[in-house]
C-alpha cells in the first residue's frame, strides 16, 4: 500500500515539476528519491564556478605575455587533441560502467571502470609530460601572466581528474567486497556525473586556451 | 529506442531522478555527436582554412553545442530529473559563468586601452 502510494506520488512527480523535496523520500538511505543527487549536482556547480573564476583569470592574463613565450610558439595541438580524445572515449567507457551497473553485473561494471581509470591515467601522463616540456623550454608559471593562469587552469582540472582516478579505485574496491548494492548505486551515478562534468570543463579549456590560443 | 525501452525507462524515472540512468543510445549517440564536435574545430585551428575571425567564431559555436550535448547525453539533464531542480541550477551556473567570464574580459578590456597616456600602459600586459 505504502509503496503504491509512494509510486503515485513518483509518477506525479514525473508529470509535473514540484519545486520541493517530497518529504516520504527523505531519509530512505537509497539511491533513488535521495537527496544526495541533487546535492552532489549542486557541488558540481559550485565547482563549475571556480572554474568561471580561472576562465575569467585567464580570459584576462590571456596576451600578457610580458615578452615570453605566446601560444603558437608552445601548445602542441597534436598532443592536446590526443588527451581530447583520451577524455572523450573515457566519457563513454564510463557510461558502459553504468549500463551493466543497471543490469547488476559487477564484473562488468569493475571492468569499465578500470579502462575509465586507465584512460584518465594516460590523461594525467600526457598532460604532465606536456607541462615538463614546456618547463623544459623555460616556458614555467612564473614566466609571464599568461603562463601563471595557463598552469592554474589546466592543473586545477588535471588535480580534479586525479581525484577522479582515485575515486575510480576506491569504488573498485567497494563493489569488490560489496558489490552493486544501493549505496554503491548511488556513489557510482555521483562519480559518473563527476566524470562527465570534468569532460565538459576540458571542452572549454581546448577550446578557450589552445584553440583560441593558437590562432590569436 | 523501442516502446518496451520507454516502459523501463518510466520504471526507473518513477521517483522523479534519472541521474546516471543512460540507455546504450544516449551514450552512443553523445560520443559520435562529441567526436564530430571535437573533430571539425580542431580541423578548422590545425589547416588555418578560414579567417582567424571566422574560425574562432566557428570554434566558439561547436564548443557550445558540444557541451549541450555532453549536458543531455551524458549528464542527463532534463526538465524531469529531481522535479527540475538540476535544469534550475544549470541554467543559473551558465547565467554566472557567462557573467563572470565576459563581464572580466569586457571590463580588464576597457581598462587597458582606456589608460591615460603617460601611464604605463597596459598595466595588465605588463606583469611578470
Amino acid at each position: 500500500m505504502a509503496d503504491k502510494l509512494d509510486r503515485q506520488a513518483g509518477q506525479e512527480a514525473a508529470s509535473s515539476p514540484t519545486f520541493h523535496l517530497v518529504e516520504d523520500e527523505h531519509g530512505r538511505g537509497h539511491g533513488h528519491g535521495s537527496p544526495t543527487m541533487l546535492g552532489f549536482w549542486i557541488y558540481l556547480m559550485s565547482d563549475a564556478l571556480i572554474f568561471a573564476g580561472l576562465f575569467a583569470t585567464f580570459g584576462v592574463l590571456s596576451t600578457s605575455y610580458a615578452g615570453g613565450p605566446t601560444p603558437r610558439e608552445i601548445f602542441e595541438l597534436p598532443l592536446v587533441a590526443l588527451n581530447t580524445a583520451i577524455l572523450l572515449v573515457s566519457s563513454i567507457t564510463f557510461g558502459f560502467a553504468m549500463l551493466a551497473m543497471e543490469s547488476g553485473k559487477v564484473r562488468t561494471v569493475q571492468l569499465w571502470m578500470l579502462v575509465t581509470g586507465l584512460l584518465g591515467a594516460a590523461f594525467v601522463g600526457v598532460e604532465l609530460c606536456e607541462f615538463g616540456n614546456l618547463i623544459a623550454e623555460g616556458a614555467t608559471p612564473q614566466r609571464s601572466a599568461f603562463l601563471s593562469a595557463f598552469f592554474t587552469l589546466v592543473s586545477t582540472h588535471g588535480l580534479h581528474v586525479t581525484l577522479g582516478i582515485v575515486w575510480i579505485l576506491v569504488m573498485l574496491v567497494q563493489l569488490q567486497q560489496r558489490g552493486v548494492h544501493e549505496e554503491n548505486k548511488r556513489r557510482l551515478m555521483c562519480l559518473s556525473m563527476f566524470w562527465h562534468f570534468l569532460d565538459v570543463i576540458w571542452i572549454g579549456v581546448f577550446t578557450f586556451v589552445y584553440l583560441l590560443g593558437t590562432i590569436r | 529506442m523501442s516502446s518496451s525501452d520507454h516502459a523501463v525507462d518510466h520504471d526507473l524515472h518513477s521517483h522523479g531522478d534519472t541521474h546516471g540512468h543512460g540507455t546504450m543510445r544516449s551514450y552512443v549517440v553523445g560520443f559520435l555527436l562529441s567526436a564530430v564536435l571535437t573533430a571539425i574545430p580542431f580541423w578548422l585551428v590545425m589547416s588555418g582554412s578560414l579567417q582567424p575571425g571566422a574560425t574562432a567564431a566557428l570554434v566558439i559555436g561547436l564548443a557550445i553545442a558540444q557541451i549541450l550535448v555532453h549536458t543531455v547525453c551524458f549528464l542527463h539533464v532534463n526538465t524531469q530529473a529531481e522535479g527540475g531542480w538540476t535544469l534550475v541550477a544549470y541554467v543559473f551556473t551558465g547565467v554566472i559563468v557567462f557573467i563572470t567570464v565576459a563581464g572580466s574580459v569586457w571590463i580588464m578590456y576597457h581598462l587597458n586601452t582606456n589608460m591615460m597616456p603617460g601611464m604605463p600602459t597596459g598595466e595588465v600586459s605588463g606583469t611578470p
